[in-house]
């Protein structure tokens, strides 16, 4: 037990040490590692971000539905009922003429000259049933309920249903999965790429290294002796390239909210994934550690197994 | 100690290496190995040392069976066996003492037991006070007898020298085989091939000849005296 602690104390220090003495090969895989990292972690972000932008606008997105002023009480009771009863519609809010009145007016206080024009005749407002969708991109079902000969009769004008809203939507649904797409290739490349070179780091450190890891065969060095150090090794660069892409992300929203004031790249909403960086901090760094170690101590197991041989040959 | 029992060694589709060669050699025994260039001596010790696999024939080491010996528990019979070069191969930026330690160290001694230990085996070879010298301060025959410390400083029961006088003059030559001997005094059993016929002459201990992959003799120090003149 003692040995084996002895022994994994030294396969760290050697690792460390190896680190420092490879620093110059090691630059390539910590940049090209750090790039990987944060494509992963933008990713991560943009998706968030996006997700975030379509919930605020689905949210506002309702369907209005303006009655005439004949129809009776119990007219729109049961039509309200028949909406509430609909599993396309989550929720049904009605408002009467007056209601409605008072609304405009608080909304126009400042514009004098509309609030006298209304105040000379009688109310022309309608009464409005405003329906809040269940699924804001699905709104087939409820337009073609609000399209019925029955329905229409209500009607004192036509349906607004959020036509500019929904485009929005779409619109940045859209860049969502475009960005979300392009991100995993992206990942993908970039890890592919990652992975290639550290495999050639690896494979130039065994190179350079030959004579010693020669002689600690032959002195009976387990295979973990000889392969532990290029894993810690490769563990650092992990380590170094997550740190470097949360730092690159920092700057990156410093940079973008500060110093240009701006609260939007395009679609994407600056400073809500400036505040979703620093909210998840803690999680987003751990994750890009995780992910580093992840990359660093895989890639090297497998370089090293490869490279290093370790069985007799016939 | 060692057993083979008619192993064969081929590369490809070459003339073989070793061809059907056997012999036992026993415990504390000191077993000298000749042989010309080609004759098969570094490839037997290659299959002792399981660098290599034998194409055919049995192999036994320190009760160890190579036919049932797995890969990964190579490094445990490396242990077992001190092998020393030709070539020294010693680690040029570490000093004398560290590359000694190193045996100790890759097998998970601690500082403390490689501290005590280290000192004692330079003091066998003869290398008392050079402990902080690196190996290109030193002469051939003091890197080989840094070389040797490292092979027996894990007390292993056999030692393996592949020509250790190859690249030393007459008297630091005579140095190392000072050496090996009071080592196989204290119980290791010493296997040596040399080209050297003076220090075989010498030596008078068993003495086997390869010849083109075959045993050509393998005789007694008594029988073999004169012979290798």
């Amino acid at each position: 037990m003692n040995h084996r602690l002895t022994t994994q104390g030294r396969i760290v220090k050697t690792g460390i040490q190896n680190f420092f003495r490879n620093a110059t090969l090691a630059v390539a895989a910590i940049a090209v590692m750090a790039i990987t990292l944060t494509i992963i972690l933008f990713s991560v972000i943009a998706n968030a971000t996006f997700t975030n932008t379509v919930t605020q606008i689905t949210d506002r997105i309702d369907v209005s539905f303006f009655l005439k002023d004949e129809v009776t009480d119990q007219q729109r009771e049961g039509f309200i009922s028949e909406l509430n009863n609909r599993p396309d519609v989550e929720s049904v809010t009605y408002r009467s003429k007056d209601q409605v009145l008072a609304q405009y007016k608080e909304d126009n206080k400042d514009n004098t000259d509309t609030l006298l024009a209304i105040s000379q005749t009688e109310n022309p407002l309608p009464a409005t049933i405003n329906i809040k969708p269940t699924d804001p991109t699905e709104l087939d079902g409820l337009r073609a309920f609000l399209a019925q000969k029955q329905v229409v009769a209500l009607q004192s004008d036509s349906v607004n249903d959020g036509g500019t809203r929904q485009t929005a939507v779409d619109n940045i649904t859209g860049a969502a999965v475009f960005f979300q797409r392009a991100g995993l290739v992206g990942v993908l490349v970039f890890t592919f790429v990652s992975i290639l070179i550290i495999f050639n780091t690896i494979r130039m450190t065994i190179f350079n290294r030959r004579d010693e890891l020669t002689i600690m065969r032959l002195l009976g060095a387990s295979s973990w002796y000889i392969r532990g150090p290029f894993v810690v090794e490769t563990i650092i660069y992990g380590l170094v390239s997550a740190l470097l892409s949360v730092g690159i992300c920092q700057l990156i929203f410093a940079i973008s909210t500060s110093a240009f004031g701006a609260s939007s790249l395009g679609l994407l909403d600056i400073s809500f994934a400036s505040t979703y960086f620093s909210r998840n901090f803690i999680i987003i760094l751990t994750s890009q550690l995780a992910v580093g170690i992840l990359i660093g101590a895989a890639s090297s197991a497998i370089a090293t197994q490869r490279y290093l041989k370790f069985k007799t040959s016939k | 100690m060692i057993l083979l029992d008619r192993v064969s060694k081929t590369y490809g589709k070459s003339h073989p290496a070793l061809d059907r060669i056997s012999m036992h050699i026993e415990p504390k025994e000191f077993v000298i190995i000749i042989g010309k260039s080609g004759a098969g001596k570094s490839t037997l010790l290659k299959l002792l040392t399981r660098e290599e696999k034998p194409t055919s024939g049995k192999i036994i080491v320190g009760g160890v069976d190579y036919d049932k010996l797995k890969d990964s528990k190579i490094p445990l019979l490396r242990r077992k066996i001190g092998v020393v070069f030709q070539d020294f191969k010693l680690l040029p930026n570490k000093t004398v003492f560290e590359n000694v330690a190193f045996a100790l160290e890759i097998v998970g001694y601690g500082n403390r037991e490689i501290n005590h230990t280290v000192p004692r085996v330079l003091d066998i070879v003869g290398l008392a006070g050079k402990e902080k010298r690196y190996p290109l301060e030193l002469s051939g025959g003091e890197r080989q007898r840094v070389a040797i410390a490292r092979s027996i400083v894990r007390q292993p029961k056999i030692l393996i020298a592949d020509e250790p006088t190859g690249n030393l003059d007459p008297k630091h030559a005579w140095d190392v085989i000072k050496v090996l001997e009071k080592i196989n005094r204290f119980g290791t059993t010493v296997l040596l091939t040399t080209h050297n016929t003076d220090i075989v002459n010498k030596l008078k201990r068993r003495v086997i000849t390869l010849s083109d992959g075959h045993v050509a003799s393998d005789r007694s120090n008594a029988e073999y005296g004169g012979e290798a003149k």
